[in-house]
């Protein structure tokens, strides 16, 4: 996956977690939790479904680096970088 | 034992904690089984059929309403754990509801605007300490377990002079979840002042089985495995630790963990240890359905909720008699909005009673003293309601025998024991408590209790697993 695919992938979590949020403006750089309503389990669910999808593990030590969009994609990048986005997947079919 | 009865978590009791709980587990991947011993999921809030009806127990009405996505609400946040699309409730709201007392009468609804009004009109010298307590309400988080235990009572007597209004506003918070005689933790008092006041009742259409039936699919859509007619007779326990439960048919169930929604006392002697006097409720009820031929407000009753005492101090203890009828709620099931109006009308008045007086009549007597307490519980109630007798086309009484009976709880105790474990901790390792005597109460609170104890052990899980 490349930045751009782990960005989709985090934001389609997210969506999927708090269904009755707008994500169309999400800013890289602000702290989700001052752009949208999560609360820690909110937070809870966003990292069972990085599991859940893609196998990753977040300790809890690490959720801080979850805190911004560009926070998980950076974190996430190396974890992800060998698997195939969506986009990738449907292209190779 | 085979792999068939390994389960992750095994959860006792199908009510809402109990669902809230095995839904979330289910989500966190556990592989799990939830045991229910009667034929009916719902637990204290369920539903039966008499004569092609559907009749709901439990006392009616959903607190905590929140319009759709609502910032920081507890309905917001409950539909968000559990996946549940707001809309899929189709909540109607109340009309109103009031607090009648000989003295006064204060009214309310969704929103927190009439009943401020009503409170300024009636008790005009109350206004500012009102006020204040309205500000110092918005300031506790009730939710962190570490909230001291303070009197709710003292709490609110801390702002307000007049005991009158003290007793009024206290009177739909205890009827509505206390487990303590005249009066709650304080911050149990803070959850039910926002709930009952400033949120407002909702029910969904067609009645509680909407909301059951959402749960139950969406637990089985998880892979959740639900099994009726299943009570558990004995919670295994070896060296301080739970390993499964026995079931009253003999067969055993292993699991990691085991969440209980019995109760505190009932889950202690499941697991063989001893209980007191006190880890026992005092408060058990009498409740009374009718049904009518015709909507209430075709009698000129419109309010949904009215939460009535005949007297300005009111009692909420263990009468010594049967049953206390100097106060109690009216609910006025059809005075909820609706897409379709109803043709009937249906009345419940519930009032305190005695369930060990109830225990230990005789069959012939029990019967007698059901119906000659429900009409002394609809005499009391005809001060503030229509009486439903003339139009009456059903009628059923619930007593704490009935409510024993179904919900398994000692003493007909619907709220449980006076003593809170807020951590849902038993004192036994891998042994939750989930539901009323977690701390929270009413639906919404008890749909919070089964999430927040299965998100705790999923996250303790994680960290050591």
């Amino acid at each position: 996956m490349n930045r751009e695919e782990i960005t989709a992938a985090v934001v389609d979590i997210i969506q999927t977690v708090a269904p009755d949020e707008d994500l169309s403006d999400l800013k890289p750089d602000v702290k989700l939790r001052e752009q949208i309503e999560l609360d820690s389990m909110d937070f809870l669910d966003i990292v069972m479904e990085l599991r859940k999808r893609y196998g990753v593990h977040v300790p809890e030590s690490d959720y801080k680096e979850l805190a911004t969009l560009e926070g998980c994609v950076s974190y996430l990048g190396p974890q992800l970088e060998g698997l195939q986005g969506k986009s990738a997947r449907i292209a190779a079919r | 034992m085979d792999a068939e009865s390994r389960y992750d978590a095994v959860v006792i009791g199908a009510g809402m904690s109990g669902l809230a709980a095995g839904i979330r587990l289910a989500q966190f991947d556990r592989r799990v089984l939830l045991l229910e011993r009667h034929t009916l999921w719902g637990g204290l809030n369920s539903f039966y059929k008499r004569g092609g009806r559907r009749i709901d127990t439990g006392l009616h009405a959903l607190t905590n309403f929140a319009k759709k996505g609502a910032r920081g609400a507890p309905l917001t946040k409950l539909l968000r754990q559990l996946r549940i699309p707001w809309e899929a409730l189709a909540l109607g709201e109340q009309t109103f509801s009031e607090i009648a007392f000989p003295s006064a009468r204060l009214r309310f609804s969704n929103g927190f605007g009439l009943l401020a009004e009503e409170v300024a009109a009636a008790f005009p010298a109350e206004r500012d300490g009102f006020a204040r307590l309205v500000r110092a309400i918005g300031e506790i988080d009730p939710y962190h377990a570490g909230e001291p235990h303070e009197s709710g009572r003292a709490f609110l007597s801390h702002f307000l002079s007049d005991p009158l209004l003290v007793d009024m506003l206290l009177h739909p918070i205890l009827f509505y979840g206390s487990a303590r005689e005249d009066d709650i933790d304080g911050y149990q008092l803070v959850i039910l002042f926002r709930s009952i006041f400033q949120e407002g009742f909702a029910r969904p259409e067609g009645g509680v089985k909407r909301l059951l039936d959402l749960l139950v699919q969406r637990y089985r859509e998880l892979g959740g495995e639900l099994r009726m007619k299943s009570g558990v007779r004995r919670i295994l326990v070896e060296g301080g630790t739970a390993r499964g439960v026995v079931l009253e048919d003999g067969s055993e169930i292993a699991a990691e963990r085991v969440f209980s929604s019995a109760g505190f006392a009932e889950t202690m002697l499941l697991a063989e240890r001893s209980v007191t006097e006190q880890d026992v409720g005092r408060l058990s009820f009498l409740e009374s359905i009718s049904i009518l031929d015709r909507p209430l407000a075709s009698l000129g009753h419109r309010a949904t909720m009215t939460f009535f005492s005949t007297e300005d101090r009111f009692a909420y203890r263990r009468p010594d008699a049967l049953v206390d009828t100097r106060s109690g709620v009216i609910c006025a099931s059809d005075n909820y909005a609706a897409k379709e109006a109803s043709t009937e009308g249906v009345l419940r008045v519930t009032v305190l009673a005695n369930h060990d007086r109830w225990c230990a009549l005789p069959e012939a007597e029990y019967r007698a003293a059901k119906e000659s307490s429900a009409h002394a519980a609809l005499d009391a109630a005809s001060r503030f309601a229509p009486d439903p007798r003339p139009h009456t086309v059903f009628h059923d009484v619930a007593t704490p025998r009935t409510i024993r009976h179904y919900t398994g709880k000692l003493g007909g105790a619907v709220y449980g024991c006076p003593e809170k474990r807020r951590g849902g901790e038993t004192g036994i390792e891998n042994l939750h408590l989930v539901g009323t005597d977690q701390g929270l109460v009413g639906i919404v609170g008890a749909l919070l209790s089964g999430i927040t104890v299965a998100n705790r052990e999923a996250l303790l899980a994680r960290e050591t697993g």
